[in-house]
């Protein structure tokens, strides 16, 4: 199962580093956040409901957020096209574990969000992000368990509909509501009661919440516990996912 | 263990769609001798592909039983893919990933080193006239060079046997020859059992030692492609003759000899059909002459794979 997952982890990543437009293009969406938007955001700090303490400690944690869900979200266009191309049926014709073909995978697209984590921060510390080294990497903690989980979901999700033209309008379906609701780009404190009470049950909200406390210094309280649990029983719940919809191929 | 390499008993699979459940594969029965080419031979959408997927464990049989390889399809899939190889109908490599890399990935998944597997490799590739791609991309090949990678990728790890799925489909004429040449190469060197499914009967027919004619989900047929044909009542027989009115009399003459021959007429032209046509044609030109009818035109049309088709299923191959 180890040797199968870094067998196609190892063919993964080769492929995208044979051609990295895609992994750049990634990487130039948040940066174009930070850049463009976040010194808008700086404007605001003092707007009733805005979280106390540096603007950028704010926006930053929901950016991360933002990358590892949308860093993963995508990938499913690219299992369809590994599909279409035959990739997949030779796989499964072979005796790998089925859960490697899905996890190596994931392990790639991890990996590449990894990088695109490390060059926002480090943009963002350039325009004026500071925080201790404990929060940078509770920060890339919780976008890997993010983006494995929706990398899995995805190619679940692009392995069970085998259509471009299905996929894409799902994936918008969930975007939206998912940014807006869980505070990405700006704090659901600022909400109205009966908003904020919608986005209580969006997870991702509580998962902002969780690294913006972290990035406040304050690591050790129950908002952070739910935050990181929440992640991880959503990863743990998206590969399982992945998995199963990997292994019900061939029934 | 047995000279088969496939034995399956009563492999059946049914889709369930809106419209009700459909019945691709009704239960089919089949025997594949082990270094034999085997075509299996049937339209489009007759159950070829449905087949050949269970078989590779792709898709699990809603009722019946195999044995491919030595291994139980059921119980022991995973020994049937160590033991097998398949080639896909759409292919088997990523457009974007680079011919060295697909093909030793592909061999580790076996558990094969890549640098074992670059040793296997370069052999397969130098069989299929495919040297000097190990770093092109797969999407740079032309058809037919990658359908022959896609082999390639297929017998990487020396399988006893190998699944081809419509191969040659797509390619040009030149490059479906040359990929016959190989395919019939990779049974002399190799020792390799190949099932390959075809829609096309010329490829059935000079490709396969043995074939299994399937249509809307049974095999109605199996055999030579010399036996099957013989099987037909045969040969269709074109008679012209010089006048018109000979042809009753020469109608009598032929049915004298081959009593069960339904001679149609038109005009001066003759038609019949008979098992073997060429020996008779002797006989009937000296039993013609003997009551003075004179014929200026015979030809003997031997029976192609498309006449057993349309004699078995009452639709011919084409349509």
């Amino acid at each position: 199962m180890l040797h199968d997952t870094w067998v196609i982890f190892k063919r993964a990543m080769l492929v995208s580093l044979q051609n990295p437009a895609w992994v750049i293009i990634g990487l130039i969406q948040p940066v174009l956040y930070i850049v463009l938007f976040g010194p808008l955001l700086t404007q605001m700090a003092n707007v009733p409901g805005f979280p106390s303490g540096n603007a950028w400690n704010v926006f930053v944690p929901g950016i991360l957020v933002q990358l590892g869900i949308f860093g993963g979200a995508f990938v499913g266009f690219g299992i369809i096209s590994e599909w279409r191309s035959g990739v997949i049926d030779r796989m499964l014709v072979t005796p790998a574990a089925r859960a490697s073909l899905i996890a190596g995978r994931v392990l790639r697209d991890v990996v590449v969000l990894l990088v695109q984590t490390v060059v926002l921060l480090a943009v963002a510390m350039a325009f004026g992000l500071r925080v201790p080294p404990m929060a940078l990497i509770l920060a890339l903690v919780l976008v890997t368990v993010l983006g494995a989980a929706f990398s899995a979901l995805s190619y679940a999700a692009g392995l069970a509909l085998k259509s471009e033209d299905a996929l894409a309008p799902l994936l918008n379906t969930l975007a939206l509501p998912i940014v807006l609701l869980s505070g990405i780009l700006l704090p659901m404190s600022m909400a109205p009661g009966w908003l904020q009470r919608v986005s209580d049950i969006v997870p991702f909200k509580h998962m902002v919440d969780a690294l913006r406390s972290v990035f406040q210094g304050q690591v050790w309280v129950g908002s952070v516990g739910i935050g990181f649990a929440l992640a991880f029983a959503f990863a743990i719940g998206s590969l399982w996912l992945g998995a199963r919809v990997f292994a019900s191929q061939t029934r | 263990m047995s000279d088969n390499v496939i034995e399956a008993r009563g492999l059946k699979r049914t889709y369930k769609t809106r419209a009700g459940v459909v019945e691709a594969v009704k239960g089919i029965d089949l025997t594949v001798a082990r270094g034999k080419i085997v075509g299996f031979l049937g339209p489009n959408g007759a159950g070829k592909s449905t087949t050949l997927k269970m078989l590779v464990t792709l898709l699990q049989p809603t009722a019946g039983e195999a044995t491919v390889v030595g291994c139980d399809l059921r119980r022991d899939p995973v020994g049937v893919r160590r033991r097998i190889g398949y080639v896909a109908q759409n292919g088997t490599t990523s457009p974007e990933a680079k011919v060295g890399l697909e093909i030793t990935s592909q061999a580790e998944l076996y558990g094969i080193a890549p640098a074992e597997s670059r040793k296997r490799a370069e052999e397969l590739l130098a069989a299929l006239d495919l040297e000097g791609v190990w770093n092109r991309t797969c999407g740079s090949l032309s058809g037919g060079q990658r359908r022959r990678l896609d082999i390639v990728m297929g017998l990487i790890h020396r399988p006893e046997l190998v699944f081809l799925d419509e191969p040659s489909t797509g390619l040009d004429p030149q490059s479906r020859a040359n990929l016959w040449a190989h395919v019939r190469a990779l049974r002399d060197r190799f020792g390799t059992t190949v099932l390959l499914t075809t829609h096309y009967m010329d490829e059935a027919d000079s490709l396969s030692d043995e074939l299994l004619v399937i249509d809307h989900g049974s095999i109605v047929a199996k055999g030579t492609s010399a036996a099957l044909k013989a099987g037909l009542r045969g040969d269709a027989m074109t008679l012209t003759l010089r006048r018109a009115q000979d042809a009753a009399p020469a109608a009598a003459a032929i049915t004298a000899t081959d009593p069960a021959a339904q001679v149609q007429t038109d005009g001066n032209i003759l038609r019949y059909q008979t098992p073997n046509g060429a020996t008779a044609l002797p006989g009937l030109i000296r039993d013609l002459t003997a009551v003075g009818i004179d014929p200026i035109g015979v030809e003997v049309a031997r029976p192609t794979l498309d006449d057993v088709f349309l004699t078995l299923t009452g639709r011919s191959l084409r349509d």
